[in-house]
């Protein structure tokens, strides 16, 4: 997946929810949004990334909720074949 | 000429509580209040002779020919413009009426060529049939003298021929082009017997206002205004009332038919969404059902630069399966998908995420409401709980203030355009909100109170301001809101939008538009009565479009503008089928009726029906699929009736992910853009050849029924029950209607909905259950969906795509009337006499900066690409703005439309692109490239291998 487009569109996420005074519950949303709308693949590319070298181009905000909530985005093993 | 299965009442219906009680020739009738005679007696079948009479236009009262005896009163009303009143004895038949309406006949005949037998209306016609039943034998004024016969015929519109020789002057069509389309383009010119009708100031239909709608035309009387189709067939012998296959409207037609020809479409009267109107597509432009393009076989190829193959249904569907098991067998459960349309039927979207989910076992399904609506979804549910607008069109009959947002409704959905303007003209205010001076802004007897001229990109910016005057000027409906939603989010919504930094006069220089302006539209929508907001693509195809969507709602709940008629948040929806395609499942993160996948107790319900484990993770959106097609995990795509390739942002970044990928199967009618990448081609089925049902932009499921053969041989649904088979995944249902049970039965808001009912009630608006049995017009009347309505915080937030010494203007981009989205339909019919080539519209100052006149030649070019256009020079659009439409392939306008989107949808930015524009003398390197590779891919198709049959 194109790294850039997910670090674009995770900061875009970031910059709505960090409008909500309570950033508990703002950095939970940013989560959950990428939880409910991004396909596995995209969120194991981003969490990927965020583990390699280099600067990682997201919004402290949104680092900051990412690493909160990495369990529930990082994606369970698919089984079964197709 | 209506409908040939059409009874014609003579003036329209009459709603009231009171009803009045009165004989017509000794029969009691009992009609509503303020019912003409001519009606009344209609409606217990006792037809009055008339001729400027009909039940779509008020009366008028000039033919003379409806005259009836009242007792106790003198002379002899015309009953088509005399109330019916409590006790009125009437007769509509007696020798003195009888003398008097030969008399008139006579005249009418006396300046009327003689040639019935060989008229196009002959069998279909007013006048012949007055002349009958008036008990006409003979004219005994000959032509000798002054007349009409020699008028010559203005032929000059591509659908229907003016005949004035043939005219009665009647008004009717001046009327209905006032009345019922409020475009007036005709009127009568000249007094007495000189008296004609007149396009514009004496001008051919083609050179005045007219807009084709074919109101006229439906309303004349005799042959003077027909369609040529008639004129060339002759009249249809049988109707099939079925759906438009165009905009958001979804007009009821009647496809009238000769033998297997279609001969006419005539709007249908009694059509729940559009009353017995239309507009120049659905009326007219439906003649690329049999264009030469179409392609009839199924079709195969390995590679692209191989020329087609056509093979027998069997061997595409085998080839077809075998790939995209090939393909997940090599890449993975994941690496395939599939994109359906909103031109499909709802039966045909349901059974493509059907097969996505159970047959290829992922949630690689998307829809083309991704590119258009889904913002519309994601804040309409977050606010009020349901991804629809709240109201039916006929709503706006009691609106006080229309707030128009991001749309176009003349061009983009010109019926209901047409209800509007009428709502106007008896009074309603209107705030446009548009970065482009639209047609609504200023036409004959509408006129908006304001026009909030935005800069595009600063919606949110807008809405907020909107919202600040609201909320700092007490103009809140603190009882509606409070009882209504939730208390802690309206709290904070007012404390958000009541910050300084959102005032109108903070705002300004964001969004350009004056302070006062935005002052004096928030009263007027705050407190000027029934507020309703239509909005379009102007709000949702913008990197913000999700909010703007959420800083509507916030603006209606905090006003009260909700859960009655005349107000409300309406999205219109750009195609006939945007509302079902999102109703039906087909995101990758929802079943039918928005239930998130992640939804262990909905999964488990589609799973028991499905029999199969279905993946409990979201998919791939379509710009996610060309990003994963780019990095090799997703290698084949199923699409039926998209045009990814045409209509899809950064149009180079979709066709290499299209390259990329190993198996495309398309369904179309045409080789269309994306099919010339693709490997294998089912022929599919025109709106014309198939059953089903359509949703439109008002929740209504209408049916479309078949009206000649399809003529690949398969209807559509059929095709992907085939596929489905082959990819060994049963799919057995023998009639779409099983579909639609299927669908009732695992959709809450369908419970109540099947195909008898439909063909009882003519639609359905949903949620039609147990709750609503009869469906449900306006919704969230005393509750919202979601219970108590939610307020969203809006921030502004720039969009990224941002204006530069080397970009410096913003290109946004929109449709017009005679086209429709990437006008593989339209561009097949004689709409392109209208609009033959896309061009670039700039404002006179951008123009004479740059050098350039009006009709020049034009390079636009844009951080994603390049491509030519001519300019029309206009102060439509404002300096620093340019604007174009994306109907016509080599115009190229989505090659410099980028891939920024949504932030919560991925809906494409369509509508803000920082372009350069200059001069040029030669088509862009991308249009040079892609004449190429049509040409390439037009011989291959000529080169296809036939089947033997």
């Amino acid at each position: 997946m194109n790294v850039e487009h997910l670090i674009e569109m995770a900061n875009q996420i970031g910059r709505y929810y960090e409008a909500y005074p309570n950033r508990a519950e703002a950095m939970a949303s940013t989560a959950q949004h990428i939880r409910r709308y991004w396909d596995p693949r995209m969120r194991a590319e981003f969490l990927r990334h965020l583990d390699g070298p280099g600067a990682h181009g997201l919004d402290p905000f949104v680092l900051e909720a990412v690493q909160a909530h990495r369990a529930e985005l990082t994606p369970k093993e698919r089984t079964g074949k197709p | 000429m209506t409908a040939i299965s059409d009874i014609d009442y003579g003036t329209p219906a009459r709603i009231s509580e009171r009803t009045v009680t009165l004989t017509i020739d000794g029969m009691p009738v009992s009609v509503p209040e303020g019912t003409s005679l001519l009606r009344a007696a209609a409606e217990i079948g006792l037809p009055i002779p008339k001729l400027c009479a009909t039940d779509s236009l008020e009366a008028f009262g000039s033919c003379r020919l409806c005259l009836v005896e009242i007792e106790g009163r003198k002379g002899f009303p015309a009953s088509c413009t005399t109330p019916a009143e409590n006790g009125m004895k009437v007769r509509t038949q007696t020798p003195k009426l009888a003398d008097l309406r030969r008399g008139v006949m006579e005249l009418y005949i006396s300046d009327h060529p003689l040639d019935c037998l060989t008229c196009s209306a002959n069998g279909d016609c007013e006048l012949q049939d007055m002349a009958g039943a008036v008990g006409l034998r003979e004219v005994r004024y000959g032509f000798e003298g002054q007349n009409h016969l020699k008028s010559p015929k203005d032929t000059s519109n591509p659908y229907f021929t003016f005949d004035p020789s043939k005219c009665i002057v009647c008004s009717r069509c001046v009327r209905a082009c006032e009345e019922v389309q409020g475009t007036y383009a005709l009127t009568i010119d000249g007094r007495g017997f000189d008296s004609v009708v007149s396009p514009g100031q004496l001008q051919p239909f083609m050179e005045s206002e007219c807009v084709s709608c074919g109101a006229c035309v439906q309303a004349c009387p005799t042959a003077t205004l027909m369609d040529n189709s008639v004129i060339e067939n002759g009249t249809p012998d049988r109707s099939v009332i079925t759906t438009c296959a165009y905009c958001g409207v979804g007009c009821a037609f009647e496809a009238e038919v000769k033998g297997a020809q279609v001969v006419r479409m005539t709007p249908y009267k009694n059509g729940h969404a559009n009353h017995g109107h239309s507009c120049v597509k659905g009326r007219f432009a439906w003649g690329y059902t049999t264009h030469k393009d179409r392609i009839t076989k199924p079709m195969i190829r390995k590679k692209i630069t191989d020329p087609w193959r056509e093979v027998s249904w069997d061997e595409a569907f085998g080839y077809a399966a075998s790939e995209f098991k090939r393909i997940q067998q090599q890449y993975g459960r994941g690496s395939v998908g599939a994109i359906s349309s909103s031109r499909c039927t709802n039966e045909e979207t349901y059974l493509m995420q059907k097969l996505v989910r159970a047959a290829f076992g992922n949630n690689n399904i998307d829809t083309c409401a991704r590119v258009c609506h889904s913002p519309t979804g994601f804040g309409l549910k977050s606010t009020m709980g349901e991804s629809a607008g709240t109201q039916d069109f006929d709503s706006v009959r009691e609106s006080d203030v229309i707030m128009v947002i991001g749309a176009n409704p003349t061009d983009g959905h010109p019926v209901f355009a047409s209800y509007m303007k009428r709502r106007l003209r008896e009074g309603a205010k209107l705030i446009i909100v548009d970065p482009r001076r639209i047609d609504l802004v200023r036409s004959p007897h509408v006129e908006a109170q304001y026009h909030l001229k935005l800069m595009p990109g600063t919606n949110v910016a807008l809405i907020n301001a909107l919202a600040h005057v609201v909320v700092t000027e007490g103009l809140t409906d603190d009882e509606f809101a409070l009882a209504r939603c939730e208390v802690d989010s309206y709290d904070q919504w007012k404390e958000f939008v009541g910050r300084p930094e959102h005032s109108p006069e903070a705002t300004e220089e964001i969004t350009g538009v004056p302070a006062a302006d935005v002052r004096a539209a928030a009263r007027m929508y705050a407190t000027g009565g029934n507020g309703a907001i239509y909005y379009g693509l102007g709000v949702t195809e913008h990197s913000q479009g999700s909010t703007m969507v959420a800083g509507i709602a916030n603006l209606a709940m905090a006003t009260g503008n909700l859960g009655r008629e005349g107000v409300g948040v309406n999205p219109l929806r750009g195609q006939n089928n945007v509302q079902g395609s999102c109703d039906m499942g087909s995101f990758p993160h929802e079943f039918t009726a928005y239930r998130h996948v992640l939804d262990d107790v909905v999964r488990g319900q589609f799973e028991a029906a499905y029999g199969v484990t279905l993946d409990p993770e979201p998919g791939l959106r379509i710009p996610n699929m060309f990003d994963a097609a780019l990095d090799g995990s997703f290698k084949g795509l199923y699409l039926e009736g998209e045009d990814i390739a045409q209509s899809d942002p950064n149009t180079q970044h979709v066709t290499a992910a299209l390259t990329a990928m190993e198996c495309i199967v398309v369904q179309d009618l045409f080789l269309n853009e994306t099919a010339k990448f693709a490997h294998v081609f089912f022929p599919g089925s025109s709106f014309l050849e198939k059953n089903g049902t359509f949703t439109n932009a008002e929740r209504r499921v209408s049916p479309v029924r078949k009206v000649m053969e399809p003529m690949g041989g398969m209807e559509d649904w059929e095709i992907t029950c085939a596929l489905s088979n082959a990819l060994g995944y049963p799919m057995n249902y023998t009639h779409p209607s099983e579909i639609m049970d299927e669908i009732a039965r695992l959709t809450p808001t369908f419970t109540g909905i099947s195909y008898e009912k439909i063909d009882r009630m003519g639609s359905i608006q949903w949620p039609c259950n147990d709750k609503a049995p009869e469906g449900t017009p306006v919704m969230h009347r005393d509750t919202f969906v979601r219970g108590k309505g939610k307020f969203l915080l809006t921030k502004y937030v720039p969009t990224e795509e941002k204006v530069n010494r080397k970009y410096p203007l913003i290109l946004t981009t929109g449709r017009i009337l005679s086209q429709y989205n990437v006008g593989a339909q339209t561009r097949r019919t004689a709409n392109v006499d209208w609009h033959d080539e896309d061009m670039l519209e700039i404002h006179p100052h951008d123009a004479e900066e740059r050098g350039i006149n009006d009709g020049d030649w034009v390079g636009i070019v844009s951080r994603a690409g390049e491509t030519t256009q001519r300019a029309r020079v206009t102060e439509r659009v404002q300096p620093g703005v340019v604007y174009t439409t994306f109907h016509h392939p080599e115009s190229g306008a989505n090659v410099i439309t980028t891939e920024n989107s949504d932030w919560a949808t991925n809906c494409p930015e369509y509508k803000v692109t920082a372009v350069q524009v200059m001069p040029v003398f030669h088509s862009s390197e991308w249009q040079a490239r892609h004449k190429r590779f049509t040409e390439q891919q037009l011989a291959l198709l000529d080169a296809r291998e036939r089947e033997s049959t």
